[in-house]
């Protein structure tokens, strides 16, 4: 395989800050992306969010790469999200061509104390396990949780996901419209690494083969809501930002506005992510849960 | 009786103003400020407690709706006396009409009918623990509230506008005694329950009223704007890292205020120190405002008298 044409994807969600940022400063100076024999292109995926600085216009972009919506007949009555797809498709795609770009990363910022998050859509992408192996040991002893996303219902259809291999960062806690400088810089360093890892690629290093822990997505978990659909708990204070921490049977997961603990009621330890982020409300999910995994990435070297 | 004194305690601060006193308190006039829409809705659920009447308000339930901060234009800065009686055509913002039905519901401000207290609660992104925001510093009893408010889980602090009546734009100013109450850091769209509980605890307080002095309190003096790109007024730095959520610290001339994305710092260059808050408030970027700078000071308050027949 080969790595020469990247992507760099920010304001899939118009409000996540570090991503909008940083791909305007590269789309104005390319210098910091810059890499031998490879093809980096900085690009704002919903420009008409970014500039209303919310998350969608009409539906989630996020949501909006599956294979009906690709597929469907271009129209400007189609929401402008779709549209958007179907041209990002055009651009960086055919997705799942041989066309489509070796290489894309989603940059996105979360009200969850995820930290560094890097998210994994297959557990047989060694191309990427490798470079999240790598990226793993250049920020060592500040960690970088993989989220392995590949589920049969859980799985979505992301706007990276055009590409061969598509990457996910996910920054956090950030407020949505938000910029702070320690997250920014977080995302700035992540990425560099990554780029890094391409140019030894490209050059023709081989990566032995390795093992990386992943946490992978179990279960999606809503609040308790009333008949109206008004949410009726808040995620509980001893839950609140342990993202990546062990869940246990009886541990406290949701506080009522008067103050009653609802507590986790599943059959073994589990790992929460995704607590409390604010764009997930209007999608019923509080958290989701996640199981360790330890995958195994055969060696890789340019062909 | 036990449990009626635990229910009334959650309105002690509001049932010990004068009886026959009419409270208003104010939910969702920013709809993406969750704690205050939970706490008025849970509020909602209570029946009228002591002898004051509590009306609550979902102030702007349209944004409410849409979890966002407004629909039109920002309904917390509707309230003064020239938008409040500008004529109404079918060109007027959601938010104006409804600052209006609101004069009309908790006002007319400045008049002998208006809400005895407007409480209006707000959330923001800033690390700013809760801080009430008020007109006067002559209304001695929002500083003897202020000195009331005995909270453990967060810093306490006092914000004076210095603004005249007819100026004065925010909703708390419809009340003959009004402050806002502001709970941070939350994301907008997110509730805490550390914030929503902090917000909540503030409604148990105690009930002395002696005079004396009262500290913590701080006056606006100016804001500050991000650096921006002339062309295109995009912001070209974030706020410094050992800036970032020190609300109330000292900001001294020569501290670092922002850091460019090109990795140069910018200091701050007044005279004066100062105190900054609202810093990295979501809402204040497309009002250009990167943080507010304050002077702090102490201010003497007399005894308040409660008046019962």
């Amino acid at each position: 395989m080969t790595a020469r044409r990247v992507a760099i994807f920010g304001g899939t969600h118009g409000n996540e800050m570090s991503g909008v940022t940083l791909v305007n400063l590269w789309i104005q100076n390319g210098k910091e992306i810059h890499r031998k024999g490879v093809e980096t292109k900085p690009f704002i995926t919903n420009p008409r969010a970014v500039e209303k600085c919310t998350r969608y216009v009409d539906t989630d972009l996020n949501r909006a790469f599956t294979t009906e919506n690709l597929s469907a007949p271009s129209g400007d009555d189609l929401p402008y999200e779709v549209q958007r797809a179907q041209q990002i498709n055009e651009i960086f795609g055919p997705k799942g061509s041989p066309e489509a770009y070796d290489v894309i990363f989603d940059l996105h910022n979360t009200t969850s104390n995820m930290g560094c998050t890097l998210i994994l859509e297959s557990s047989k992408d060694h191309f990427n396990l490798q470079m999240m192996h790598y990226i793993k040991k250049a920020i060592a002893p500040d960690s970088c949780p993989v989220l392995l996303t590949e589920h049969p219902l859980l799985k979505y259809s992301t706007s990276r996901s055009v590409a061969k291999h598509p990457i996910g960062l996910e920054v956090g806690p950030q407020p949505q419209g938000v910029l702070r400088s320690n997250i920014f810089e977080s995302m700035r360093v992540v990425l560099k690494h990554a780029l890094d890892f391409i140019e030894l690629f490209n050059e023709g290093l081989e990566f032995p083969p390795c093992t990386v822990d992943v946490f992978r997505v179990s279960e999606k978990m809503d609040y308790p809501r009333d008949t109206n659909g008004n949410i009726i708990a808040m995620v509980h204070p001893n839950l609140q930002d342990c993202d990546w921490e062990p869940l246990n049977p009886g541990d406290p997961m949701f506080q009522t506005f008067d103050g009653t603990t609802l507590r986790y009621e599943g059959a073994g330890t589990v790992y929460p992510t995704f607590i409390n982020e604010a764009a997930y409300y209007e999608k019923q999910q509080a958290f989701v849960t996640t199981r360790r995994e330890t995958l195994a990435a055969g060696a890789i070297k340019k062909t | 009786r036990e449990r009626e004194r635990e229910r009334e305690k959650l309105l002690y601060l509001i049932v010990s103003l004068p009886p026959q006193s009419r409270v208003a308190l104010c939910g969702g006039t920013h709809g993406n400020e969750m704690s205050g829409v939970y706490l008025v809705r849970e509020l909602q659920k209570l029946e009228k407690v002591g002898s004051a009447t509590l009306t609550t308000v979902i102030s702007n339930p349209r944004a409410v709706q849409m979890c966002k901060r407004y629909t039109d234009v920002d309904l917390n800065r509707c309230f003064t006396d020239a938008i409040l009686s500008s004529p109404v055509t079918d060109a007027t913002p959601y938010e104006v009409r409804r600052a209006q039905e609101l004069n009309t519901l908790l006002g007319p401000k400045g008049s002998a009918g208006a809400m005895d207290l407007v409480c209006d609660l707000h959330n923001t992104t800033a690390n700013m623990g809760l801080s009430l925001i008020s007109y006067s510093a002559q209304d001695w009893v929002i500083l003897h509230i202020y000195r009331q408010i005995q909270i453990t889980s967060a810093p306490v602090r006092f914000i004076l506008l210095d603004l005249p009546l007819a100026d004065a734009y925010s909703q708390d100013s419809l009340g003959k005694h009004g402050f806002s109450i502001e709970v941070g850091p939350q994301p907008h769209g997110v509730v805490r329950a550390d914030i929503f509980n902090i917000m909540k605890e503030c409604f148990n307080s105690g009930s002395a009223f002696e005079g004396g002095e009262v500290d913590d309190v701080y006056t606006f003096v100016k804001s500050i704007d991000y650096p921006r790109d002339p062309e295109t007024n995009q912001i070209t730095a974030a706020i410094h890292p050992q800036l970032q959520d020190r609300d109330f610290c000292l900001l001294h001339p020569g501290d670092p205020m922002f850091l460019m994305f090109s990795g140069e710092i910018v200091k701050y260059e007044g005279v004066e120190v100062l105190h900054p808050y609202f810093v990295n408030e979501c809402a204040y970027y497309e009002k250009s405002i990167a943080f507010h700078l304050a002077r702090k000071m102490t201010l003497t308050i007399p005894p308040l008298r409660v008046k019962r027949d």
